[in-house]
């Protein structure tokens, strides 16, 4: 059975990335940092993130378990560690997030030895950020009524399209796209494609403002932008089961090249620390019984999320293989959002205060928070396309659709 | 803080996984459910009219006893197999999925008990249980207290030592079969836990008509009880009941988490075959999120059941907190699939010939044994946040 002990090189691993990241902490940022990788608006903020993605990547905590050839660290089980790691240290979140955690896996399981070789090193050291292009204006949780289409010229692909909800979109030099290359099957006519974006003809990133009135995710048009074949990821009509896997990974259900850090380490303890100096009707919010009851509920999701992350890694304590790990996208984004609303509740009068206003709480963060966490229980398919899923391939229902 | 991280597995290793499966293979046998609606659901006026006792099968605890499973919480140095909180917790969710009766929990939960203890009477009754003797706590007073250390027994000091026991003890579980009662009493201030047997002179039970047909339960009338100085366990047993108090919390978590898998399969099976409007009931997004949902706070309690289980066998600070989690989760767990089970099965579900009630029951009596959800959190609140 798989204890947690380590072994010689998981132990020489957690040691040095501990010691790395005492003595190597972040300098303080220039600006107001995002909390999370969507909602990174501004080039301080980006080259900030960037070179911190760089330096953990030069210390080895990125791509720890990939071959030396592709740029990674040639060990095995150190990832994890990694990642716990700088979650520990509480570090910003690695810039990166298309890169480390679709791109790089998708490449790994279908790419070419020479797209390896091409794409990995620079996503895993930041260097070229990614971003994603599935979701279509006519193309939500309907992902396979893709529209964007890539015609095939000699050897090269014609691409006219539109995607949009598209993060990261205006700081990404390559998108994993996901275009039609054939009317007559709507799952088999879909390509996978590795496109170039900054500065790449025909290519116009345009910002889209999310109900927050902040920026962060973009529209992506294509006019007649040609990619040459070289840059198909598998076969011709393959881009669904592609597709898969990168969503695969996008949900959490697998581990990553590369993660950690950026989480908030003690969620509940900042409920906490807001209820502590926050007041209901001029009592105060700690306490408060209806408080402390939802407080302490968020604690035990939290711990529940935890142990499911353990209980997943023993094959005798689940019934079915995918049934916690399907379960992480709707779990990990309504624990976010579930916290971000107690937070908003706990804040009282002073939730109405956003971040300009000086009495904001915790610098406005709480209705930001809030209103920030339907991109991710709407990303990456819906909780209600993710419900489905379980409820199909988990529980064998009947298919909705 | 530990030093040594915890197990990765929970301590579920392969000793505890072939009990667990061995445990399933015989209820599955021995109890399918065609034989537990035979056992109890034939006549509701038995129980619910004529106030019958419900029934148990005597020879299954037999069996149970003979595959060891009494002496699976005694430690080695009683004679017992000194077994992990984690193979217990899986053994229990089997009785849970097969809402066995049986005298088992309650036995499981006086071993917690006394185990807690150091003493000879501790010992001795613990070799008792080992050798088949079922037992259960008589710990709870008349308004339901659901902490230890209460209750409305009082014991006063006899010759040699021993004591005299006046006073009611309320909500004992499968009373009706236990052989002996580990009790607590108030000694002037002191809790006293003793050893009484079942058919102590002066010792009176009086049978509380429940919903729950998988079970009974009782108040105790002690009327003038001796219980000489060899049958008392503790003089000082409050530290020993925190100690022992996360064991049952798990334990009861866990038969929890055994009948809410048990109505989510049943459900998802109705859901799969049960045809209207041309299609199967699950291909209905109003049918099939509530189940997903309810398959998400299952897996929420059994990942925090087994968390906390290993909590116990590593000797954690964190075991309290982690147990009273785990009850609060599965507690919140069996409610929404109790609900689930009843709705989702239509009207058929709202009947006694399908099976769902003997569940939903057996779930509502745990939900509320031992402190139901928001009194779990209630106490996570002071341990968590800190006290008002």
């Amino acid at each position: 059975m798989a204890e947690s002990r380590l072994d010689d090189e998981q132990r020489e691993f957690q040691a040095h990335a501990r010691g790395w990241l005492a003595e190597n902490a972040p300098p303080p940022p220039p600006e107001r940092m995002p909390l999370t990788p969507i909602e990174v608006m501004t080039t301080g903020q980006r080259d900030y993130l960037q070179d911190w993605q760089h330096r953990c990547y030069e210390a080895g905590l990125i791509g720890a378990d990939l071959p030396g050839a592709y740029g990674g660290g040639g060990h095995q089980g150190c990832q994890r560690i990694a990642n716990q790691e700088m979650s520990r240290a509480g570090t910003p979140f690695l810039i990166n997030v298309v890169g480390l955690n679709m791109a790089v896996p998708t490449i790994l399981e279908h790419g070419t030895e020479e797209q390896k070789l091409r794409f990995v090193p620079g996503a895993l050291s930041g260097e070229e950020i990614w971003c994603q292009g599935f979701s279509e204006p006519g193309a939500g949780s309907d992902m396979a009524n893709q529209q964007t289409f890539a015609e095939r010229r000699g050897d090269d692909w014609v691409v006219n399209g539109h995607k949009v909800w598209t993060s990261l979109g205006h700081f990404a030099s390559w998108m994993i796209l996901l275009a039609r290359t054939s009317r007559d099957h709507k799952y088999d006519g879909i390509t996978y494609f590795l496109c170039p974006i900054q500065g790449h003809p025909g290519v116009t990133v345009r910002p889209l403002i999310k109900m927050t009135g902040e920026s962060g995710f973009n529209e992506v048009l294509f006019e007649d932008v040609v990619i040459p074949d070289s840059l198909r990821l598998d076969d011709v009509g393959k881009g669904w089961t592609v597709a898969m896997t990168t969503l695969t990974y996008e949900r959490g259900a697998a581990e990553s090249a590369g993660g950690g850090g950026g989480e908030s380490v003690q969620p509940v303890q900042q409920l906490i620390e807001l209820a502590r100096e926050s007041y209901r009707n001029g009592v105060p919010a700690i306490e408060d019984p209806v408080t402390r009851d939802h407080i302490v509920e968020r604690a035990i999701v939290a711990e529940g999320l935890r142990q499911n992350g353990r209980r997943a890694s023993v094959p005798a304590l689940t019934d079915h293989p995918m049934r916690i790990p399907l379960q992480a996208k709707v779990t990990s984004s309504e624990f976010m959002q579930d916290n971000a609303r107690l937070g908003v509740e706990i804040a009282g009068a002073r939730s109405t205060l956003y971040k300009l206003d000086r009495n904001a709480p915790n610098a406005g963060h709480w209705p930001l928070a809030y209103m920030n966490s339907y991109g991710y229980t709407i990303a990456a398919g819906s909780n209600e396309i993710q419900r489905n899923i379980l409820g199909e391939r988990v529980l064998g229902l009947a298919k909705s659709k | 803080m530990g030093i040594a991280a915890p197990p990765r597995d929970f301590g579920f290793g392969s000793d505890e996984e072939m009990l667990r499966d061995l445990g399933r293979k015989f209820l599955d046998e021995q109890l399918p459910i065609e034989k537990l609606r035979d056992l109890i659901g034939q006549d509701p006026a038995a129980v619910y009219e004529r106030g019958e006792l419900p029934r148990w099968d005597p020879e299954l605890w037999k069996q149970m006893v003979e595959l060891g499973w009494s002496g699976l919480a005694v430690p080695e140095a009683a004679g017992g197999v000194g077994f992990k909180m984690a193979g217990i917790a899986a053994l229990v969710e089997e009785l849970g999925r097969h809402a066995v009766p049986s005298p088992f929990l309650s036995t499981l939960n006086a071993s917690f008990a006394l185990r807690a203890v150091e003493s000879d009477a501790a010992g001795a009754t613990l070799a008792r249980i080992v050798d088949g003797a079922s037992a259960s706590l008589a710990i709870t007073g008349a308004r339901g207290s659901w902490e230890p250390a209460v209750c409305d027994v009082t014991a006063q000091a006899a010759s040699g030592e021993g004591v005299v026991l006046s006073g009611d003890a309320h909500f004992v579980q499968d009373a009706f079969k236990a052989d002996l009662f580990v009790t607590t009493a108030d000694a002037g201030g002191a809790l006293l836990l003793c050893v009484v047997p079942a058919d102590a002179e002066g010792l009176t039970l009086t049978q509380d008509h429940i919903h729950d047909l998988t079970r009974d339960q009782a108040s105790l009338h002690f009327d003038q009880v001796q219980v000489p100085a060899a049958a008392i366990v503790s003089r000082d047993a409050t530290p020993a009941l925190e100690r022992a108090w996360p064991a049952l919390l798990v334990a009861t978590a866990a038969d929890l988490c055994g009948t809410s898998e048990w109505q989510l399969q049943t459900t998802v099976e109705y859901a799969r075959n049960r045809i209207q409007f041309d299609h199967p009931l699950g291909f209905f997004q109003a049918v099939k999120h509530p189940l997903v949902n309810a398959m998400i706070a299952i897996d929420r309690a059994r990942s925090l059941l087994y968390h906390a289980a290993c909590c116990i066998d590593q000797q954690s600070d964190e075991a309290l907190t982690a147990a009273r989690m785990a009850k609060s989760a599965a507690s919140d767990a069996g409610a929404f699939i109790s609900d689930r089970s009843v709705q989702l099965h239509g009207g058929i579900g709202f009947t006694w010939e399908c099976d769902v009630h003997l569940f939903f029951k057996r779930s509502m009596h745990n939900q509320a044994l031992y402190g139901d959800a928001t009194h779990q959190r209630r106490k996570l609140a002071d341990l968590l946040i800190g006290p008002v």
